[in-house]
């Protein structure tokens, strides 16, 4: 167990305690950097570009998870309606790119542009409730995946869009031609969202999401305005599900409506689930478990001799999120907390120490 | 003067009269508390001046501004802070993260800026942690600094809820029920402070409370509610005293056998 | 008569809507939980019915059947409680959403893996006949849906509002533990809803099944269903079948006097308008946090 000495407030404001921190994380920055090389000489060749991809993927949902996460975890509103706004992102990062606008320009606008959108369309979704926003927001994304056939002029209807090539700092971006360049633009992008989020966490709009997320009574004595500080929770989760959308649909090539069907919006909720709702690392580490689990499932299938089995993924994964609500409802950085504890602890650690309080449910309904 | 002044207020929820035509007004700098029956109104008229309701008549001022055309979430940059009667502490954060909260009135960062962490930010938050720390002193909260709220017992909650209004460096405070479920010990700690906070902050305070004991000590001046209507407003000992209030507590036919009793508790 | 066709029609698509519904409401009112694979009960119900009637499984007598289904959805909504649900007392509303979205995924591939991918039909008595009134044409099957759901709808609601069951139902919902205190067997009941549930799902689905074919994903029409309840207002039963008819009759109409493209819009269209508009639902009962 380590002992914080602090000795100025900036202790308490950094984003790492301890120099140990500090280096673990840069470790794990400079492997994620050198990854490409660590594949090229562990695989070699095509194999290489193969995981080099998976781990883009990987990336690619963690950045729409954290946006879903800095909502749903940080916030404390469940929305299921997230692909719609993936979906806006992708589409409006391809008709930049139309317009001639440099791919990084077009990227971030296609960003912002999605949050001001979410930002305009919470304002009438914030004053629902639980349950009611989840629908509110589940209609969305049926719409959304509706519209996407209707706006057939930005949209290409139900054949959707090619991904243009695009070139980033002088280099062309072609998911099989490119790999690295692929990986590095995922890896910079969710770098980027993780340090924006991390910096929200430290100041006061970020802990005043969290205020209204553990109550809102209290946090409007404290002077917080409820609603604006939601409309500005959902506008930032839209603008990064945008960013992560964008960079989606452009890594699978093609896209359409069925590329951001609401059953991703459930996913990836449930993604952020199983990694641990209200930590930065859950959205990674649900990302992996998302990414990685088709290819464990095929491998499992391919070892068990049977033939591959329809909607297995989907079971599989239902049955996972269950098993984490029963037994792990914070997912599996808490797990991964309580081990750490227990670990630091030993071996005095006992059982009973991370019991949860039995809790009777009340409700305040009328009728 | 009076800082905050209610007149004539009037709340009805259905049918039911919760608060009927009630004025009175709190000086700077005194302590002032609201005793009465349960059901008498006394958390209704701290949700009224919190604006979480609206009366249908009357007028609530507070330093000469009209709280009435306020929203909720104004009354805080105003300068009245609260406490809650069935504590409402951000559970899943720790005691610094709930007291800094407490900060927000002060935020002057925008958006942008505390994304980025750059110009202001860093210079405001420090700013915020000086501030806490200064009233994580005041109430020897150093122990719990950095502990989850889920996991603290109920006396430690009441104090950081406190910790978490006197944060938002308020003119005004309101405790609802400060000392209500609190050892002998922790009651005894809770007069202490209201006294410090009076007369080392020079912070007003309107408290509702049970506790005679406690009221008798630190209050200046009590108003007794029964049915959310006014039965008597003076010194302690004048509203203990007041037939009116004793009637309300013990019935009718106590009023002879109580009339020259002086106890600690109503 | 082409009004009144696509009405009659329409009303008989939303009696299914309003079953299903009826489900999600009686979930609700009695374990405040809201359970997202009410749609895929009905979906369970109706492939457990055709597991029993049709030739290629186990060719039952149809009309032996349907008791024999009933109870074995019954079964599987108290199993459900036992070893899920009940783990899940006390916590908050969103987790049991999530839980219940993901055992729709559940049976969704139990279902696929049992009965097979392509759609199936039910071989059903209710198919064999038209009846014609006037120049309006409706098969027996709408008729038999109509019938039922209004019969279904007027027992639930007698249910709650009057016997003593339904009474503490709902007061297990709103204070587990003053309930508790009061005697209520909390668990048993919430154990009872979702039997309850279970059937109500399995009459859905049976009469589903006989107006058109069953595949996998026909348990999403429960989330047209959920747009019904809520429309309706959720806590409210006779709500929940107006939002099923409300829902059911746009459809047509919406299909036949839309461009193409906006028709299947249409109900979430209107969801979202009502949530904006009445944020409680049609039928509303409004709630406020007391401090």
């Amino acid at each position: 167990m380590r002992f914080h000495f602090k000795t100025s407030y900036d202790h308490d404001i950094r984003l790492f305690p301890d120099w140990w921190k500090f280096s673990l994380y840069a470790t794990l920055v400079l492997v994620m950097l050198a990854l490409p090389w660590i594949f090229q000489g562990v695989f070699g060749g095509r194999t290489a570009g193969f995981y080099l991809g998976e781990m883009t993927n990987v990336l690619i949902w963690a950045v729409a998870g954290l946006g879903l996460m800095l909502l749903t975890g940080t916030t404390g509103q469940v929305s299921l309606g997230h692909s719609a706004f993936m979906a806006l992102g992708c589409f409006l990062c391809v008709n930049f790119l139309d317009a001639g606008m440099p791919f990084l320009l077009a990227f971030v606008l296609a960003g912002i542009v999605t949050g001001l959108v979410g930002a305009v369309i919470a304002v009438p979704a914030l004053k629902l409730h639980g349950v009611y926003l989840s629908i509110f927001t589940l209609a969305l994304a049926i719409l959304a995946d509706d519209l996407v056939v209707i706006l057939e002029h930005w949209t290409g209807g139900v054949n959707g869009r090619m991904a243009p090539d695009f070139t980033l700092f002088g280099a062309s971006m072609n998911r099989w031609a490119n790999p690295q360049g692929w990986y590095f633009l995922a890896l910079g992008t969710a770098i980027a969202v993780t340090l924006l989020y991390r910096n929200l966490l430290r100041s006061p709009l970020g802990r005043a999401f969290a205020a209204v997320r553990d109550s809102e009574i209290s946090a409007q004595a404290m002077g917080i305005d409820v609603a604006r500080t939601k409309t500005l929770a959902f506008g930032l989760s839209c603008a990064f599900a945008g960013l992560g959308g964008a960079l989606m649909g452009f890594f699978a090539g093609a896209f359409n409506n069925e590329t951001f069907n609401f059953l991703i919006s459930i996913q990836l909720l449930m993604m952020i689930i199983i990694g641990g709702l209200g930590f930065i690392h859950g959205a990674f580490l649900g990302a992996a478990v998302i990414a990685f689990l088709p290819q464990a499932l095929s491998m499992a299938t391919d070892f068990m001799g049977s033939a591959s089995i329809p909607g297995l993924e989907v079971g599989v994964f239902g049955a996972i999120l269950i098993a984490f609500i029963l037994f792990e409802p914070m997912g599996l950085y808490g797990r991964w907390l309580k081990l750490r504890v227990w670990l630091e602890l030993f071996p005095f650690a006992r059982r009973d120490m991370f019991r949860r309080q039995k809790s009777y449910l009340k409700t305040e309904r009328l009728r | 003067m009076s800082l905050l002044a209610l007149e004539n207020v009037t709340l009805k929820f259905g049918g039911v009269t919760a608060v009927n035509n009630l004025s009175f007004s709190v000086n700077e700098g005194e302590v002032f508390a609201l005793v009465g029956p349960n059901g008498a109104g006394k958390s209704t008229v701290f949700n009224m001046i919190s604006r979480f309701y609206r009366p249908v008549r009357g007028s609530i001022t507070f330093d000469g501004q009209d709280l009435l055309t306020k929203k909720a979430n104004e009354v805080a940059s105003l300068g009245i802070a609260r406490t809650f009667q069935n504590i409402e502490l951000f559970e899943r954060a720790t005691v610094l993260q709930n007291l800094l909260v407490g900060r927000h009135r002060h935020r002057k960062t925008m958006l942008i800026e505390e994304m980025l962490f750059i110009g202001r930010a860093r210079a405001e938050e420090r700013a915020h942690r000086l501030a806490v720390e200064e009233v994580i002193d005041f109430l020897d909260l150093q122990a719990y600094r950095d502990k989850m709220i889920a996991g603290l017992p109920y006396g430690v909650r009441k104090v950081v809820e406190l910790a978490r209004a006197l944060a938002t460096k308020p003119r005004m405070l309101l405790l609802d029920e400060p000392a209500s479920g609190l050892s002998v010990e922790e009651t005894q700690d809770m007069r202490w402070w209201i006294e410090d906070i009076r007369r080392q902050m020079g912070i007003t305070v309107l408290m509702v409370e049970h506790d005679m004991g406690l009221v008798g000590k630190v209050c200046d001046r009590v108003l007794a509610l029964a049915d959310g209507a006014k039965l008597a407003e003076g010194t302690p000992a004048e509203v203990q005293s007041h037939p009116a209030v004793i009637e309300a507590y013990l019935g009718t036919s106590a009023i002879s056998k109580t009339a020259n009793a002086k106890g600690e508790r109503v | 008569m082409e009004v009144l066709q696509l009405l009659l029609s329409g009303l008989a698509n939303g009696c299914v809507y309003g079953l299903v519904a009826l489900g999600f409401v009686l979930i609700y009112k009695a374990t405040e939980a809201v359970n997202f694979a009410q749609g895929d009960f009905m979906m369970l119900g109706a492939y457990v019915m055709i597991g029993l009637v049709n030739p290629q499984f186990m060719g039952m007598n149809f009309w032996l059947a349907v008791p024999v289904a009933l109870l074995i959805m019954a079964a599987l909504g108290y199993l459900l409680d036992l070893t899920v649900l009940r783990h899940m007392f006390g916590q908050s509303q969103t987790a049991v959403v999530i839980l219940t979205i993901a055992l729709g995924f559940v049976i969704r591939f139990a279902a696929g893996l049992i009965w097979g991918h392509e759609p199936q039909s039910l071989h059903s008595p209710l198919r064999l006949g038209d009846v014609r009134l006037g120049g309006v044409v409706l098969s027996l099957a709408d008729i038999a849906v109509i019938v039922v759901t209004l019969l279904m709808t007027l027992a639930l609601w007698q249910f709650f509002q009057r016997t003593k069951p339904g009474l503490a139902m709902q007061a297990a919902s709103q204070n587990q533990m003053a309930a508790y205190y009061m005697g209520i067997p909390v668990k048993r009941v919430q154990g009872a809803v979702w039997a309850l549930a279970g059937v109500v799902a399995c009459v859905a689905g049976i009469l589903y099944a006989s107006k058109g074919t069953v595949d996998i994903s026909s348990g999403f029409i429960g989330i047209k269903a959920f747009a019904a309840a809520v429309i309706g207002g959720f806590g409210s039963l006779p709500g929940a079948l107006m939002g099923g008819l409300i829902v059911g009759v746009i459809e047509p109409f919406a299909a036949r006097y839309l461009p193409a493209g906006y028709s299947q819009i249409a109900p979430y269209a209107l969801l979202i308008i009502v949530l904006v508009f009445r944020p409680h639902g049609l039928f509303a009962q409004v709630r406020t946090k007391k401090v």
